[in-house]
C-alpha cells in the first residue's frame, strides 16, 4: 500500500474539485479488487476502479441519478483514457449534517 | 412472507425523491457514435417488451464483475425471478456494450431499465433497494407481487 496517489486519481480528484466545488472529496482506488475480472483481461492500468465520496453543494435539489451524470459527465476523458468503473456517493452538507444527528439520535 | 426484501427497508429512510427519472437529457456522448440505427431499434424493441433488463457483465448465475452481482443478488431478494429475468451480457457483444454507454448516457456497467426506462447502476440500485423504492417500483409495474399485509388474520 502506498500513499501516492496515481494520475488517474489525481485528474479525477482536481477534475470534481473544479466542476462540483466540494466541502469534501475522497478519491479511492479500488483497482487491485477487480484486476481478476474478465473485462479486465490484458488491461495493465493500476487505475481502472475508484470508489469517490462527495459533499458538495452542487447536488442540491438533484437526484442521485442526475449527481452521477454530472460526474460522469466531467470525468468524460478519463472513461475515455481506460478509467472503467466508479462507485459514487454524493451527498449534499445539508444530507450529511441530518445523517449525523439521525445516527446520534439512535446513539442516544 | 419475503423477511429479507422487508427487512432491507431502512426504516425512517425518506423516499420523496421518488422515481425522478431522467430529465432532458444533455447532449453529452461518452463515445462518438457507436450507436447504429438498428441497434438502437432492437434496444427499444427489447425494452418495450420487457419490464425489466439488465445489462450486466456476465449472466444472472454467473456474474462476472461485483457491481453486476450485487445488483443481481437485490433482485433476487426482490423476488424476481433470474431464470426469467431478461438480461444481456455486453462482455459477449462490443456494439452493445458501446450501443447502451450511449443509448444509456452511462458509461459503466450493470444497467438497470425497468418499464422501459434507465434506472441507474449498482450505487442506484443499492440506495433504492435500501429506501424500499425500488420494490415500490417492481410492484408498481407488476414485476413482483405486493407484500401481503401485516398480520392479516386476527386469529387462526
Amino acid at each position: 500500500m502506498s500513499s501516492e496517489e496515481g494520475p488517474v486519481a489525481t485528474s479525477i480528484r482536481s477534475t470534481l474539485t473544479e466542476v462540483l466545488k466540494p466541502e469534501a472529496i475522497e478519491v479511492i482506488n479500488d483497482s487491485a479488487k477487480h484486476a481478476h475480472h474478465s473485462a479486465m483481461r490484458g488491461v495493465t492500468s493500476k487505475e481502472t476502479h475508484f470508489r469517490v465520496n462527495v459533499i458538495s453543494d452542487a447536488f442540491q435539489g438533484k437526484s442521485t441519478m442526475q449527481r452521477h451524470r454530472m460526474i460522469y459527465a466531467a470525468l468524460k476523458k478519463e472513461f475515455d483514457d481506460g478509467l472503467h468503473a466508479l462507485s459514487l456517493n454524493t451527498k449534499t452538507p445539508e444530507e450529511i449534517g441530518k445523517l449525523k444527528a439521525a445516527a446520534a439520535a439512535e446513539d442516544a | 412472507m419475503n423477511f429479507l426484501r422487508a427487512t432491507t427497508r431502512l426504516a425512517a429512510s425518506p423516499s420523496n425523491f421518488l422515481l425522478t427519472r431522467r430529465t432532458a437529457l444533455p447532449a453529452t456522448s461518452f463515445a462518438v457514435r457507436h450507436l447504429s440505427d438498428s441497434t438502437r431499434k432492437s434496444i427499444e424493441d427489447v425494452l418495450s417488451k420487457n419490464k425489466l433488463v439488465v445489462f450486466m457483465k456476465g449472466y444472472p448465475r454467473q456474474p462476472m464483475c461485483g457491481f453486476s452481482r450485487a445488483v443481481m443478488q437485490i433482485m433476487e431478494v426482490q423476488g424476481v425471478d433470474l431464470d426469467t429475468l431478461k438480461t444481456f451480457n455486453i462482455l459477449e457483444d462490443e456494439e452493445l456494450r458501446s450501443g447502451m454507454k450511449e443509448f444509456s448516457s452511462w458509461p459503466t456497467f450493470p444497467q438497470v431499465y425497468i418499464g422501459g426506462e434507465f434506472v441507474g447502476g449498482c450505487d442506484i440500485m443499492v440506495n433504492m433497494h435500501q429506501s424500499g423504492e425500488l420494490e415500490d417500483l417492481l410492484v408498481k409495474e407488476g414485476i413482483v407481487e405486493p407484500e401481503p399485509q401485516e398480520n392479516p388474520r386476527a386469529s387462526s
